[in-house]
This record gives C-alpha cells, structure tokens and sequence, in this order.
C-alpha cells in the first residue's frame, strides 16, 4: 500500500521529527564528550501532569430520567410502543399516498382484511398450529438430543473430544441446504420437515448447552464431592441446576432458529403451515395475505420468546 | 482420628509443588498453614480433601488411606463455594440430604447449625443475599453438619475487611472449642494464623515444604486484646520472619 500524505498534513510531524533527531544528535553528541552515561534519574518527575478528559461522564444512574437506567415505566412503555408504531404510520403513510403499487405494497386496512378473512375461514389457525406443530416435535427433539450430548460434552473430556470435532463442522452446515437431500431420503412428507428442524437446531443447542454446563464453577462440584456427593449426585444436584437457566436461555436462542427454519421447510414443499400459506398467496399475488401470514409469524416467535424467557428467569431466580 | 501425612508429594507435569509433607495431626487439633504465595499451600488441602491424587507418599486418617473426597473431611473455600440456587438452610442441608437420615432429624441438625453460625433468621435466604462474612458462616456451617473429623479451611477469611475478620476468628475459635474439630487451616494472614492455632507449619517455595514448625503457647481462651499482649507480637514476629526467610528459594527443582 502506497502512502501519499498531503504535505500541509505532514508538516507538524516532520517539525517534530526534525526537532527530535536533533535533540537526540545533541544528545548523542554530548554523551560521547561529556557524559559517558544517562545522567541518573533524580526520582522528580519531568513531565506535565496528565490533561484531563473534557465532557460528562457521569454513570448512568445520575443522568436521571432521560438515562437507559433512569427510565421511568411510562417512558419505557412508550418508547416501545413507538418501536411498533412508527414504521406502522411510516407504512400507512407510503401506502395511502399510493406512492407504490398496492400489488406490491398492500394497504394495512386490506392486510387486516386478509387478515380476518383467513381467521374466517380457519386457514390462518389451521396454519399456525401445523407449524407449532413442526416446531413442538422438531425443536423438541433437537433438544431431546442436544442437552445429553451437551451436558456429556461439558462434563466429559472424553465425549468433548469425540464429539467437538464433529458437531462443529456440521454446526457450519446449513439446514436449508440439506432441504433437497431430505427430500431424497424422507421425501416430501412430515419426516423431513421435522429432520430439518432437526438439522438446523441440533448442533448450536449442543454446543451452547456444553458451553453453559462448561461455565459451572469447578469449585461447586469440588465442595460438593467433600459433601459426600457421588459423581451421579454431583452432577444432578449441582451441575445441573446450575446450568439450567443457562441451558433455558440457548433453547430460547434456538427455538428462534427453529420457527424460522419451519417456515423455509414449507416454502419448499408442504400442504399446509404458515410458509405454504406464504406460496399459495405468492401464486395468486396475494400481497395482503403475505403480509398477514408473516405478521403472524412475528408474532408467534415474539410468543415463543416470551413464553421461554418467563420459563428462563422463574428457574434462575437466584442468579444475580 | 488422627490425620497423619507422611512423605507426600505432589508433582503438576514435571513440576514438583509439594515434596516430603510429613504431618500428624491430634484428634482435636488447631494447626494453621502459612507461606509465600505458591508454595502450595491449597494442593495440600486438596490432597487431604482427596479431590487430587497424591503423586508420592500417604494420606491417612484415623489410620484409613484418603482415596478421594468424602464427608469426614470438610473443606472451605476461600468464595464460600455456596451453591447460589439453593438456600442458607438447604445448603447446609447439602450433604445432609445424601445421607439416609429421617427428614425431621435433618431439620433439626440445620436449624442447630443454623444457630451455631448465628444464621438462623437468614434459613431461607439466597447467597447473594448475604454479606461475604455470612456466606463463610454459611459454607462453615455445610461442613461441620457433616459431621467431619478434620475441617480444611483455605484462606476462609482472606476476603473479608479487618473487622468481619476479627469476628470470624472469634467465631471460629468457638465453634472449634464447641465441635472439637480437628482444624487445618491454610492462611496468608500470620496474626491470624497465631491468634487461632496451636501449631502453626511455615512453607518454604519450590517444592513446598514445611520448612518450620511454630508452637503458639497461647491461653486456650483467646480474646482480641491478646492481640496485643507482648507474648502474641513476639509469636507473630517470629512465624513472620521465617515466612520472609522461605520466601525465595534457589532453583525450583524439576522432577
Ligand atoms: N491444577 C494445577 N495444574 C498445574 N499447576 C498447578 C495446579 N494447581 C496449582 N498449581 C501450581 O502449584 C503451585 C502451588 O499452588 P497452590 O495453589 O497450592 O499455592 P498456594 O500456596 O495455595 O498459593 P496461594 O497462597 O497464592 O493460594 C503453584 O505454582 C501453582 O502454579
Ligand atoms: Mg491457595
């Protein structure tokens, strides 16, 4: 890389650089006749004090009621509100202005309406429960699978080595791109559906579940073996409750990656769910049905999330 | 029980951290641990706890070889080591549990413990509730409801301000005269090692080995003011300067 510097912007360096050769010569110079050694250091310091830093760094809770931890509830409640309700006006706006095609860019009076007519007719409740239903048996299996491998991984030196290698390397595998293959192998019915969910949460959930149960103190387990605990006791009494709202909090992260993966499952092949919904509504350009079912699935997750995250801090009450 | 030590060693890789540890310890005894940082100190507890293997010579108490941890020697950690989801009265409870002991008897051998560390009206606090002094009444309190013939305590105080250390050591003190617990306690700090030991072992460096043996000819009832009697600075000066005197060591020898 070629260095080109503007000579204006060089120029206090090169005085300083220049002043600086010159005290060293000087220096130099008169160490060879003078001095033979650094003169001795007098213990006085030579330098200016520090400059201090300008502005406010105050800590977050003295900055009162405009600061993140100052926040009052009404405040907080309101700003989240205004998350949601911002790009719904901003969207309103763009599409009562008909600045865009409503074939394109539904207005959301025509998405509710899509909306309603789907929970007419029990397509839209129809949907969404054979897409938890996926999820329920797909995510529950990948974690029926993870949290053994996992907590064998964070307790075992053996299993970590056997199984590290191998789980990573398939972690960098995409589901999606096992769709295909899937097919092949279960063809185009639930099995599949559910392998890819499978697929697409078992390896994160047992590396994060390894990695939680990795995080408990050795001490714990040490204190409780002088306790009298045996191994099997240490780890059902010690380990485990430790870890479990660790534990929790990777199954939520997970069950993120799992109601997304449905969703791509039954883009590609399905007769029903939230993502066949999407299709079908894409072949008859049915934006405002589009629109509907993925604010449903918003939703939904945002449910799933909740749910966890309750479930997440009832367990880990004691954690700090 | 007699703990009874003899020619331990312990060697982490090619290192040499504890070499020729010979110790016996009375039924009863108080004996307190000092010595530069890294001379070993928390591997010979560990060893005695069983929770590392020996690498050479014995641990026995009461004439049985130590092959791993169990309940008759209790250990303290410096943090307390408390289990953070279970409360005041279930960890106390911890080892308790694991012993086939009728519900109503554990409850009272807790709630006895409990008030012995002066905790009782804390039973059904979390650890993150309670001070650093409480939280070591709380880990001391778990292993002596185990009953233990040796108590292990490493550096069980090392964290607490002057004041809280000074009522622990009485408390300590104590609960030691109460139990009649063998006590081995492993500490930094030599006035607290002479305010609370009969005996108190100095560890040289590299590998460590008990390079002097100090006996605390002490009152048995010992208040704070001792801490100021001539005979108590006298003590203290002494196990000081050998502490200083085995601080550094020639070549830390390789096995
Ligand atoms: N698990 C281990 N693996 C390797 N070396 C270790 C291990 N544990 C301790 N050591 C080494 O053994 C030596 C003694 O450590 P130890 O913790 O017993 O010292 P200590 O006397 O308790 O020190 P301190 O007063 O600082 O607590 C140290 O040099 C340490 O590096
Ligand atoms: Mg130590």
């Amino acid at each position: 890389m070629e260095i080109r510097p503007g000579p204006d912007r060089l120029r206090p360096g090169r005085v300083q650089l220049a002043l600086l050769l010159s005290q060293r010569i000087t220096a130099l110079m008169s160490a060879r006749t003078v001095a033979p050694v650094a003169p001795p250091d007098t213990g006085r310091r030579t330098w200016e004090p520090l400059p201090r830093r300008g502005g406010r760094s105050r800590p977050a809770w003295t900055r009162g009621r405009s600061g993140g931890a100052g926040l009052s509830l009404r405040a907080r409640w309101g700003l989240r509100a205004a998350s949601i309700l911002v790009p719904l006006a901003v969207w309103t706006a763009v599409s009562m202005a008909g600045l865009v095609d409503p074939a394109f860019l539904p207005s959301p009076p025509a998405v509710l309406e899509a909306f309603g007519e789907m929970l007419g007719t029990g397509q839209l409740v129809r949907d969404t429960l054979a897409s938890l239903g996926r999820v329920g048996a797909g995510f529950g299996l990948a974690v029926l699978i993870s949290v053994p491998l996992g907590v064998a991984m964070g307790t075992s030196r053996v299993a970590l080595a056997l199984l590290e290698p191998a789980v990573g390397l398939l972690r960098y595998m995409p589901a999606s791109a096992f769709i295909p293959l899937l097919i092949i192998w279960l063809g185009l019915g639930e099995p599949s559906k559910i392998a890819i969910l499978v697929l697409g949460v078992v390896f994160f959930n047992t590396l994060m579940v390894a990695d939680a149960v990795r995080r408990v103190p050795g001490e714990l387990g040490q204190v409780a073996a002088t306790l009298g605990a045996r191994p099997g006791e240490v780890l059902r009494k010690v380990t485990w409750p430790y870890a479990l709202p660790a534990i929790v909090d990777a199954a939520r992260i997970n069950a993120a990656a799992a109601w997304n993966f449905v969703v791509v499952a039954e883009l590609i092949a399905a007769e029903s769910g939230l993502g066949y919904r999407i299709v079908r509504a894409q072949r008859f350009l049915q934006t405002d049905k589009i629109f509907a079912v993925l604010i449903v699935i918003g939703i939904v997750g945002l449910l799933i999330d909740v749910a966890l995250r309750i479930l997440r801090d009832r367990l880990g009450r004691w954690v700090v | 029980m007699n703990l009874v030590l003899s020619g331990v060693a312990k060697d982490y890789g090619t290192t040499r951290v504890l070499d020729g540890i010979d110790l016996s310890m009375e039924p009863g005894e108080f004996v307190c641990v000092v010595g530069a940082s890294g001379s070993g100190k928390s591997t010979l507890l560990s060893l005695i706890a069983g929770l590392s293997p020996v690498s050479a010579g014995s641990v026995s108490l009461g004439g049985v070889p130590v092959q791993g941890p169990g309940p008759e020697r209790g250990l303290v950690f410096q943090s307390g080591a408390l289990f953070p989801f279970l409360t005041v009265a279930q960890n106390v409870a911890f080892g308790l549990r694991l012993l086939p002991i009728s519900r109503a008897d554990r409850e009272r051998r807790v709630r006895w413990y409990l008030g012995e560390v002066g905790l009782s009206s804390w039973a059904d606090a979390l650890p993150r509730q309670l001070s650093g002094g409480q939280r070591q009444r709380v880990a001391i309190a778990r292993a002596l409801a185990c009953e233990p013939a040796v108590l292990l305590l490493d550096e069980p105080f090392g964290a607490l301000d002057v004041q809280t250390k000074e009522d622990m050591q009485l408390f300590l003190r104590e609960v030691w005269r109460d139990m009649g617990t063998t006590v081995l306690m492993v500490t930094h700090d030599v006035e607290e090692a002479v305010m609370l030991a009969q005996r108190v072992l100095v560890f040289s460096c590299g590998p460590g080995r008990v390079a002097a043996e100090v006996p605390i000819v002490l009152p048995a009832y010992r208040a704070l003011a001792i801490k100021r009697t001539s005979l108590f600075l006298g003590l203290r000066a002494t196990v000081e300067d050998l502490v200083r005197s085995h601080m550094l060591s020639p070549e830390r020898e390789k096995v």
